[in-house]
């Protein structure tokens, strides 16, 4: 096992990773919630834009999740966090169906609501906003339910 | 179906994925994480000793990126039809539901997916399939 690197290390990774994938969803158009909107629209005029994202960046992924399955800890010496559920409950699924419904509304899911903040998007920071009190809402009802 | 060829990029939108996918691969091959928003965001409403930073690190990130984006070219066009108050429904409803089915396009769509989670791909079809219906109900059927 490596020693693990320093701390500020492991901050400079997350923070390109983040930006990456920023930048990623820009050049995909996935920042453009109406681009979004018209690949989810199969009655309308269909852009099938975002299949071939999901597609890009699953085949790259199916790599890293590869080796990364096979490493006890990361290249910098931190332990591996992958979930190991395999429980397909109700939550999953009501969670799943909910979210897609939000999605649906607006086109925006939780990546892109970070981009159209430093975008500076008015319309995207009120949805960030609310977005952020729905989080706060789960987390009472959490806090309520453990109680 | 009608495929919108005059709006279909398929080079941007498979070099923007692989790009994500890049992102992803760092995230899980360096930092040992997951790059799932919603759980990233999450983390933060309950903070844990030493588990912030990382969290903040990659939303920075995320925020940042449009900002480099115009060091170097003009952004694409950005069009968000809803009302402000179409607008705060669907954030709440995202924020609530990305957290309770334990995450988003990125967590499960893209991480999920790719490391080929049954959870991942049951919560996948589930907001494909919603999203899809949302989108039909609300243009086809209420005319919005």
């Amino acid at each position: 096992m490596k020693k693990p690197l320093g701390h500020m290390t492991a901050l400079t990774f997350a923070l390109l990773s983040g930006l990456m994938f920023g930048l990623g969803l820009i050049l995909a158009g996935m920042a453009n919630p109406a681009k979004v909107l018209a690949f989810l629209d199969l009655g309308g005029l269909w852009d099938p834009s975002l299949g071939l994202v999901m597609g890009g960046a699953i085949a790259v992924g199916l790599i890293a999740y590869r080796i990364a399955g096979k490493r006890s800890t990361s290249f910098l010496g931190l332990p591996m966090n992958i979930p190991t559920s395999r429980i397909i409950d109700k939550r999953l699924v009501i969670g799943g169906l909910v979210f897609g419904i939000g999605w649906g509304l607006a086109g925006i899911c939780p990546a892109p609501a970070f981009v159209l903040l430093g975008a500076g998007s008015v319309k995207g920071i009120v949805f960030l906003i609310a977005m952020l009190i729905g989080m706060g809402v789960f987390e009472l009802l959490e806090s309520c339910r453990k109680n | 179906m009608i495929i919108d060829w005059n709006n279909f990029t398929p080079w941007t939108a498979l070099a923007g994925g692989a790009l994500i996918g890049i992102s992803a691969a760092l995230f899980i091959l360096f930092n040992g994480r997951i790059a799932g928003i919603s759980g990233i965001i999450g983390g933060l409403f309950r903070p844990v000793m030493h588990d912030a930073g990382w969290r903040i690190a990659f939303t920075l990130g995320l925020i940042l990126a449009p900002i480099i984006w115009l060091l170097f070219a003009e952004l694409p066009n950005i069009q968000i039809d809803a009302t402000y108050n179409l607008l705060i429904v669907a954030g709440v409803i995202v924020g609530f539901g990305a957290r309770y089915g334990s995450g988003c396009t990125s967590g499960h769509g893209v991480c999920g997916i790719s490391r080929l989670s049954p959870r991942s791909i049951i919560a996948t079809l589930a907001f494909m399939g919603t999203g899809f219906l949302t989108v039909f109900i609300m243009r086809h059927i209420l005319g919005a």
